[in-house]
C-alpha cells in the first residue's frame, strides 16, 4: 500500500488521504482590481504538470490537517510532503 | 446480524480476540490553541497531549489527541463534575467544545490476537514497537472512519460512531472467522 507522510503524524496508508488539487495558489489580494479573466486564471486554470508537481492533501481520516506534497505525476512517487504555508522545496534536495 | 448497541457483553468472537461494547460515557471534542488546551489539563487534571498520536490518563478520564489543535475528552457517564470543571475554565478563551457523548460507541477489542483481527481492516502498522500502549489515531476500520486507542498490549479501544456500529461490529464477527 502506498504510504504517505503526514506531517504531523508520519507514514500513514494512502486511503486515509484525500488529494485536495495543486499548491500554492493564492488568492488574490485586491479582488476588487481583478477583472474576470483573472478569476478565471485563479478559480480554474491549472497546469496539469507532468513530473513533479506540488499538491494539497488532507489527512481526513488522521488529524484532518492539510498539508503540501511534491509528487511525481508520471510515477506517483511522493518525494517529500511539508506543512503548509512552508515555501515549496528544490525537488532536487527533497528526501521522501 | 443482530443489533450489539445496547449490549454489554458480547461472546467471544473466536478463543484469541473478543469484543465488548463499553458502557456509555461523556465524549468532548475539544478544538483550540495551547492556552485551551493547557486549561483544560487542569480542568480535567488530566494531561491532554501535545505530542502527536498520544493519549494521557488519569484515573477513569482520558485525553486523546486528534490533531494539532484537536483533543477526544471521554469521561465516565456518571462523572458529573467534568463538564462543569471544562466550561468553566474554557470561559474566556478561544475554543470550541462540543459534547459529542451520543455521537460514538466505545469497543475494547482485547485478547491475543487482537492486533491481526484489527488488521484484517485497519492497513496500520499495530505492532507494539510502531503503535505502543497509550498510542491512539484516527484511522479507518475498512470503510467506516474510527479511533482507535490501544489501551494495552493485547487491548484496543475503539470510537466508533453510532451509525457505524453495526457496520463494524459485522465486519470484525466476519474477520474472526478467519483467525
Amino acid at each position: 500500500m502506498l504510504l504517505i507522510n503526514c506531517p504531523y503524524c508520519g507514514e500513514r496508508p494512502e486511503p486515509e488521504f484525500v488529494y485536495g488539487g495543486e499548491a500554492h495558489i493564492a488568492r488574490p489580494k485586491d479582488p476588487d482590481s481583478q477583472g474576470p479573466q483573472d478569476w478565471v486564471r485563479y478559480l480554474y486554470r491549472r497546469d496539469n504538470t507532468r513530473g513533479v508537481h506540488a499538491e494539497r492533501w488532507r489527512h481526513t481520516h488522521g488529524c484532518g490537517r492539510f498539508f503540501n506534497a511534491l509528487r511525481d505525476t508520471t510515477t506517483d512517487h511522493f518525494l517529500v510532503t511539508y506543512k503548509t504555508g512552508e515555501p515549496r522545496p528544490d525537488p532536487a534536495k527533497a528526501t521522501p | 446480524m443482530r443489533s450489539l448497541i445496547g449490549e454489554r457483553q458480547w461472546p467471544a468472537l473466536s478463543a484469541t480476540a473478543y469484543v465488548h461494547v463499553l458502557p456509555p460515557a461523556q465524549r468532548f471534542v475539544l478544538r483550540g490553541d495551547a492556552a485551551a488546551r493547557a486549561a483544560a489539563e487542569s480542568a480535567l487534571g488530566v494531561p491532554v497531549p501535545q505530542q502527536a498520536c498520544r493519549a494521557g490518563t488519569d484515573g477513569a478520564r482520558a485525553a486523546l489527541w486528534l490533531g494539532p489543535d484537536e483533543w477526544l475528552l471521554v469521561a465516565p457517564a456518571a462523572d458529573q463534575e467534568a463538564q462543569g470543571a471544562l466550561e468553566h475554565a474554557l470561559g474566556g478563551l478561544a475554543h470550541s467544545l462540543v459534547e459529542v457523548s451520543h455521537r460514538q460507541l466505545g469497543l475494547l477489542v482485547s485478547g491475543p490476537e487482537a492486533e491481526r483481527l484489527l488488521n484484517a481492516g485497519c492497513p496500520l502498522d499495530l505492532d507494539i514497537g510502531p503503535f505502543p500502549v497509550g498510542m491512539c489515531t484516527r484511522t479507518m476500520l475498512s470503510k467506516a472512519e474510527v479511533v482507535l486507542w490501544r489501551t494495552g498490549t493485547q487491548e484496543f479501544r475503539l470510537e466508533v460512531w453510532r451509525s457505524f456500529a453495526p457496520y463494524v461490529t459485522a465486519y470484525l464477527a466476519e474477520a474472526a472467522r478467519g483467525i
